[in-house]
């Protein structure tokens, strides 16, 4: 009743309109630039891919369990060895690989880009009020609606997939650079100005290292989220086990859809305790 | 010239601070202007002259401007107005650059909280300084570990700073500090988060340093006893302004306002005045002179002892009344009676360390120099009259006419 009100009042304000002439316009005029964007992640997706196919499984599997137990656990080293055999079992494995060479590609990015962003935010107060809101915005956002830019610009495929994987995981690393490094304690940051360090010497040396911990934490979070992500962008071509989910999911097959559900626990699990252990081991060289 | 001018320097904050400044100058005062214009007067009008090599204490409580008027100095904080002169040359003219060189290589800083940085050893923080100047490796290492030697932190190089006590982690800060060589040293309420004991122990060693040294050291504290025991000169301050500059014995016994008696009143005295403070004139005789002589000196200024001296005022011992009259009846020379060890003390001994000398000895303390002679005398009537808050500025030196007595 009250719907019908307004809209007899006033007009609805053409926001989908406008939007989608925005969309129309870019894919016309930048076309040159989503080119090469798209280029660049294709051949990075790529890259990881061939890698991660090349050894065998076995040999795979083995070298990511060293690598676990480098991060400090055994128990982690054990588990991943346990849950990647599993999934090359149930004949998920190249499914898996290109997952994982997914998230990674769209988690460097993320972490390429967020932080510098997360640094501007730190330092500038402008930069921190326009962006923060932006970053609530993407965070907010069902998801799934950037699909479909990233499908008018990169068409179907690998490399929308990772776009919005992108859009959607790069907040925590941004938020979480800039919190890092305004959480220096103020006495530290003025005595390194006190010794006369310029920007860079301050930021490179005090901010940096001590926002580390929570730069790592963001990181974790932003590797998570695109992982997420990536499963969701099999909806639009991205290869990987989020096909499998997809398919089983439309062809109601309960089963199936456990058992790819499973590899990608496995390989979120074995992702995220990696990616919060990998750099420990480097900061306590550094403290020794 | 001194090698720090302070001109006029004011801080306020708030929108439109430096018009402020111009309302203040037209007579506006603080309140009205926190209430109408919403800005506060951190630091007001503040002139001082740091000399090369003193220690300067500027002292105040909390909220009395002294920190900030500190980082001003080196512009961790901008003034509003005024003139900031370090060797001559305005430091609030210079750009970023020429600022960073004054940070480098003349001011350096020790902080209250040590302010170390925790992803770094201890040789590591002090190499900082040197390492923002891009000074080769060795180079820095070299300086970082004699500068870690004069604190007495030789062999802590590779630990980090949270394994370090309170004490040994501003050893580091100071270190840190020294590292650069700078001529001035701003230490900003530097021992006050140390427990009492250790905090003394700093003072000492900042003392023995300073010996050696010869550093500008600007202190900031909040503890009148600690600026009285370190301060050369002390610059009181109260609400962002200058209240006085004085040595600590003007500011005890010549405080410029009744703020600043106030402040001084629960000082204990014992620990700031020395024995050349309370000393009074002694009564003294030549050893050739006879024991009735001695007599009729004591009777008349009333005393029941007198010190020997030579004639180069050197202390030989002390003679008691008692004994110049038996030495009368039974013709003996004061050499005879002299008692030679009786209690001494420097000049610079705190009257808190004499009471227990002076309570177990009949004999007053009688205080020398380094060359055993002479300068006065304290008795227990003065060291319990100082502490009460009555010094008579007379003992500072001793009238050499009256020295000479018999």
């Amino acid at each position: 009743m009250s719907n019908n009100l307004i809209s007899a009042e006033m007009p609805k304000l053409p926001i989908a309109d406008w939007i989608d002439t925005a969309v129309d316009w870019m894919s016309i005029n930048l076309e040159g630039l989503f080119d090469g964007i798209a280029t660049v992640i294709k051949s990075v997706v790529d890259l990881f891919t061939t890698v991660f196919m090349f050894p065998h499984p076995i040999v795979f599997m083995i070298l990511l369990a060293v690598i676990a137990y480098f991060a400090g656990k055994w128990k982690l080293s054990l588990f991943t060895l346990l849950g990647f055999l599993l999934i090359w079992n149930l004949g998920y494995w190249d499914a898996t690989m290109s997952t994982l060479a997914l998230v990674l590609t769209s988690g460097l990015i993320s972490i390429v880009i967020g932080i510098p962003i997360g640094i501007w935010c730190a330092k500038s107060k402008t930069a921190s009020s326009i962006i923060t809101p932006l970053l609530d915005f993407m965070q907010t956002m069902p998801a799934f609606v950037y699909l479909l830019p990233a499908v008018t610009f990169f068409s179907l495929g690998v490399v929308p997939g990772v776009i919005a994987s992108i859009i959607f995981a790069i907040p925590p690393t941004i938020r979480l650079t800039n919190l890092g490094i305004k959480q220096v304690s103020g006495e530290l940051v003025e005595a390194a100005d006190a010794f006369g360090s310029t920007g860079a010497q301050k930021l490179f040396k005090v901010q940096l290292p001590l926002a580390m911990p929570t730069i790592l934490a963001g990181i974790n979070q932003t590797v998570m989220l695109s992982l997420s992500m990536v499963v969701i962008a099999s909806m639009i071509g991205a290869q990987g086990i989020g096909v499998e989910v997809y398919r089983a999911v439309t062809q109601l097959q309960i089963g199936q859809g456990f058992e790819a559900g499973l590899a990608v626990v496995v390989l979120a699990i074995v992702l995220d305790r990696l990616s919060q252990n990998i750099f420990k081991p480097t900061q306590k060289r550094g403290k020794a | 010239m001194p090698i720090l001018s302070i001109r006029n320097v004011s801080k306020l904050f708030g929108p439109n601070a430096a018009q402020g400044v111009k309302l203040l100058d037209q007579g506006y005062n603080k309140q009205k202007l926190a209430k109408e214009k919403q800005i506060t007067v951190g630091v007001n009008q503040v002139n001082m002259d740091i000399e090369e090599g003193e220690i300067f204490v500027i002292m105040g409580l909390s909220g009395s401007g002294k920190s900030t008027l500190v980082r001003m100095f080196n512009r961790l904080i901008e003034p509003t107005a005024g003139q900031i002169l370090i060797n001559d040359k305005d430091i609030m003219k210079m750009n970023a650059e020429q600022l960073r060189e004054v940070r480098r290589k003349t001011i350096s800083m020790v902080f209250q909280k040590f302010a170390l940085f925790p992803h770094r050893t201890v040789a590591e923080n002090v190499e900082f300084g040197l390492e923002v100047q891009k000074v080769d490796k060795s180079k820095r290492q070299e300086k970082a570990q004699q500068s870690l030697e004069l604190v007495g932190l030789k062999g802590w190089e590779n630990k980090m700073p949270d394994e370090l006590s309170g004490g040994m982690q501003q050893r580091v800060g100071l270190a840190r500090a020294l590292a650069n060589d700078p001529e001035v040293l701003l230490m900003d309420e530097a021992f006050s988060a140390l427990d009492p004991l250790i905090r003394r122990d700093m003072q000492d060693e900042l003392l023995d340093l300073q010996e050696k040294m010869k550093k500008t050291i600007i202190f900031i504290t909040h503890d009148l006893d600690e600026a009285l025991r370190i301060g050369d000169r002390i610059a009181l301050m109260r609400d962002g302004e200058v209240v006085q500059i004085g040595t600590p014995e003007e500011i005890l016994i010549q405080p410029a306002n009744g703020y600043v008696e106030r402040f001084v009143e629960d000082v204990d005295l014992s620990k700031v005045l020395t024995a050349s403070h309370v000393m009074r004139r002694p009564e003294t005789i030549t050893p050739d002179r006879g024991p009735r002589v001695a007599l009729e000196l004591m009777r008349e200024r009333g005393v029941s002892n007198l010190f020997v001296i030579d004639r180069s005022k050197k202390l030989l011992g002390a003679i008691t009344a008692e004994d110049a009259s038996r030495a009368a009846k039974e013709k003996l020379s004061i050499e005879e009676i002299l008692i030679p060890d009786c209690p001494v003390s420097p000049p610079d001994r705190l009257i808190g360390e004499m009471f227990e000398q002076s309570s177990t000895s009949p004999i007053p303390i009688s205080v020398v120099d380094e060359n055993h002679r002479l300068l006065g005398v304290v008795v227990r009537g003065s060291l319990l009259g100082a502490m009460a808050g009555e010094v008579e500025n007379e003992g500072g030196h001793v009238n050499e006419q009256q020295l000479d007595i018999g």
